[in-house]
């Protein structure tokens, strides 16, 4: 009895994360984008120049991966 | 307090209407389409009024969207075409400098009316998504079909859709 | 040698990146090493959903680096790389394929990769996932630079898992996670560099010998950066990356970087990074005697070490409105300075036998060089 109201919460709360009314908006809008479209926010505007460079380093330090990123820029379709 | 089980119903409901929305590029949408009044580049006061009875397009749009760019020569073909016929495209435009707007329009001009929404009033009352947004508004004022985001292609959509809202 | 480049790429799924050519010279020249590069890229839409690229790479590398104790003599060798990739744009997800081969007389390196990238929650997070699998076949080069006479002594697998999550915070800040976990088997040791253990009966005072390397090899690296968009105009990056593997090698990244745009025709770069790293377990630079541990190594980069680079970049739009088909043309310059510093590896300049060096062994000075390394290319987008 106790089991199946806690899997009747958990699919309750599920169910509220998943719907709009009940959860979070957003809140950069696409037509806020503005700054984060400008060319000098994006993570590597020079993907060659980069490359070379974690290659180097790679080569003189014992470490490796993890570089680069994703996202950002104006979130148009 | 509605029982469990209706909230459950009530909040999958909720969550495929988001959920289709949210991957539609363009979907039919109801409600009349709420009223506004902006600037020109040159100073004059228009807005959504100055059109009633016609076809309108809102196309919201701005210098930094790559995609706005790319749809806006067709947007300027679409207009010149079906305007003699009682269509009219109105560009609302989001960006939150005027001189950059300038610039632009300086380089490659449109002939259809461009309107500026610097404070975001408009897209914010339009609910505006993605950019560029499209909004068609049929000669009742009613907002008919909203088209999301753009991809070469899509401005066959928006002249059937266009067609058949002057036809009606 | 290097494992291969796993960058998580750089896209925002929401459209394609533009088309674009460049062409690259590149000098780094440090340790008693130039490296000379050449690279030409081109990358274009095909359609509106997909994207082809490919890159041609040449290093020509001369000089002696200290750590190659058995042959004073210079190496001269070239490397030839190339590379294809596919993306495919779908909705909100970009999917990548490419594919790798790098080729030099004395090692050859194959990798495949795959990529996919999802914007979501209103195109503010987008989610990387990775998988990258290598080939390497590493020989050792037993004649001279103009004679070769190599004889092929392994192969090594690695594989590369990474994810990563990219979150828009505000309209002017941008922050993202990554992680990737490398694992690699197989002959993971450079054939070239040897380890010395202490022997009296020389007089030199030690010995060399062969490194033994475990036959695999377990990396862990996790990255945090954020890009903040100063109200002037301007951008700062600031970036984290720790990294620790089974071979005892911690190693911390700190970076700053800041970029400067004037209008639309110049952005200047400036950038400051500092590496730390401690050894490798298996890693001495003088062993006590012969056989004293399973696993030697003496490369240079398993030893405890730190670097400090200082970097500079300016990118002038000499097109910077287009012209023809070109919408855009720029030419880089970029330049670095690395101070790399050693704290367990020695310089050991006299290989001869004959005579008596004026250090004894362990008490010649630590290693310690400058790098410059230079860059410059032209972009046209199209």
């Amino acid at each position: 009895m106790r089991c199946r109201q806690m899997l009747m919460s958990g699919a309750v709360l599920g169910a509220l994360l998943l719907s709009s009314a009940c959860s979070i908006q957003p809140w950069v809008k696409p037509y806020e984008r503005d700054r984060l479209a400008d060319p000098i926010m994006a993570w590597d505007r020079d993907a060659i120049s980069s490359a070379y460079l974690d290659h180097i380093r790679e080569s003189r330090e014992g470490s490796r991966g993890a570089t680069g990123g994703a996202g950002g820029g104006c979130g148009c379709n | 307090m509605p029982s469990t089980s209706t909230l459950i119903k009530r909040c999958a409901m909720a969550a495929i209407v988001v959920a289709s929305t949210a991957f539609a590029a363009g979907g039919d949408a109801s409600g009349p389409a709420p009223s506004f009044t902006l600037t020109t580049l040159a100073g004059q006061s228009s807005g959504l009024s100055a059109y009633k009875g016609q076809v309108v397009m809102v196309n919201f749009w701005a210098t930094w969207c790559g995609p706005c760019q790319q749809e806006m020569p067709l947007l300027d073909q679409m207009y010149k075409k079906y305007k003699p016929a009682g269509f009219t495209l109105i560009g609302v435009n989001v960006d939150k400098e005027t001189p950059p707007v300038k610039q632009l329009l300086e380089r490659k001009p449109v002939s259809f009316p461009v309107l500026l929404d610097p404070a975001n009033q408009v897209s914010k009352a339009y609910h505006v998504d993605e950019m560029p947004s499209s909004v068609i508004i049929d000669r009742k004022g009613q907002i008919r079909y909203v088209h999301r985001g753009y991809k070469p292609g899509d401005e066959n959509d928006y002249q059937d859709r266009i067609r058949q809202l002057i036809r009606e | 040698m290097i494992a291969a480049l796993l960058l998580i790429r750089s896209t925002s799924a929401d459209v394609l990146p533009d088309n674009r050519a460049d062409v690259f010279y590149s000098k780094y020249s440090g340790g008693g090493m130039d490296i000379t590069g050449y690279s030409a890229t081109a990358r274009a839409k095909i359609t509106e959903n997909f994207a082809l690229e490919a890159n041609y790479f040449v290093d020509k590398v001369s000089g002696a680096s200290v750590d190659v104790l058995s042959q004073a003599s210079v190496i001269k060798d070239e490397r030839k790389q190339k590379s294809g990739t596919i993306e495919y744009l779908h909705d909100k997800t970009t999917y990548t394929a490419s594919y790798m081969s790098s080729v030099e007389r004395d090692y050859i390196s194959e990798t495949a990769s795959f990529s996919l990238s999802q914007d979501m929650f209103g195109d503010l997070t987008t989610v990387t996932l990775g998988f990258a699998n290598t080939h390497n076949t590493v020989g050792d080069n037993g004649g001279t630079a103009n004679k070769p006479d190599v004889a092929w002594v392994g192969h090594a697998l690695t594989r590369a898992y990474s994810g990563g999550v990219s979150q828009i915070i505000t309209k002017n800040f941008i922050a993202g996670v990554n992680l990737q976990v490398i694992t690699d088997a197989g002959y993971l040791a450079n054939p070239y560099r040897e380890i010395r253990y202490l022997d009296p009966t020389k007089p030199i005072g030690y010995t060399l010998a062969n490194q033994v390397y475990p036959d695999t090899h377990t990396s862990t690296a996790v990255q945090v950066q954020g890009k903040y968009y100063l109200p002037y105009r301007a951008a700062v990056t600031v970036l984290y990356r720790y990294y620790n593997d089974t071979w005892g090698v911690r190693g911390n990244t700190y970076e700053i970087d800041y970029t400067h745009p004037i209008r639309n025709r110049w952005i200047f770069e400036g950038r400051v990074r500092y590496y730390k790293q401690t050894a490798a377990t298996f890693y001495s630079d003088l062993f006590p005697f012969a056989g004293s541990q399973n696993f030697t190594a003496r490369d240079q980069n398993l030893a405890a070490l730190d670097n400090t680079t200082i970097g500079a970049k300016v990118t002038y739009a000499f097109l910077p409105e287009g012209w023809k088909f070109f919408k855009r043309g720029t030419v880089t310059l970029d330049a670095s300075r690395i101070r790399f510093n050693y704290l367990d590896f020695r310089d050991i300049k006299d290989f001869s036998v004959a005579s008596v060096p004026p250090f004894g062994p362990g008490a010649e000075p630590l290693y310690q060089f400058n790098a410059n390394v230079f860059q410059v290319f032209v972009s046209m987008y199209f």
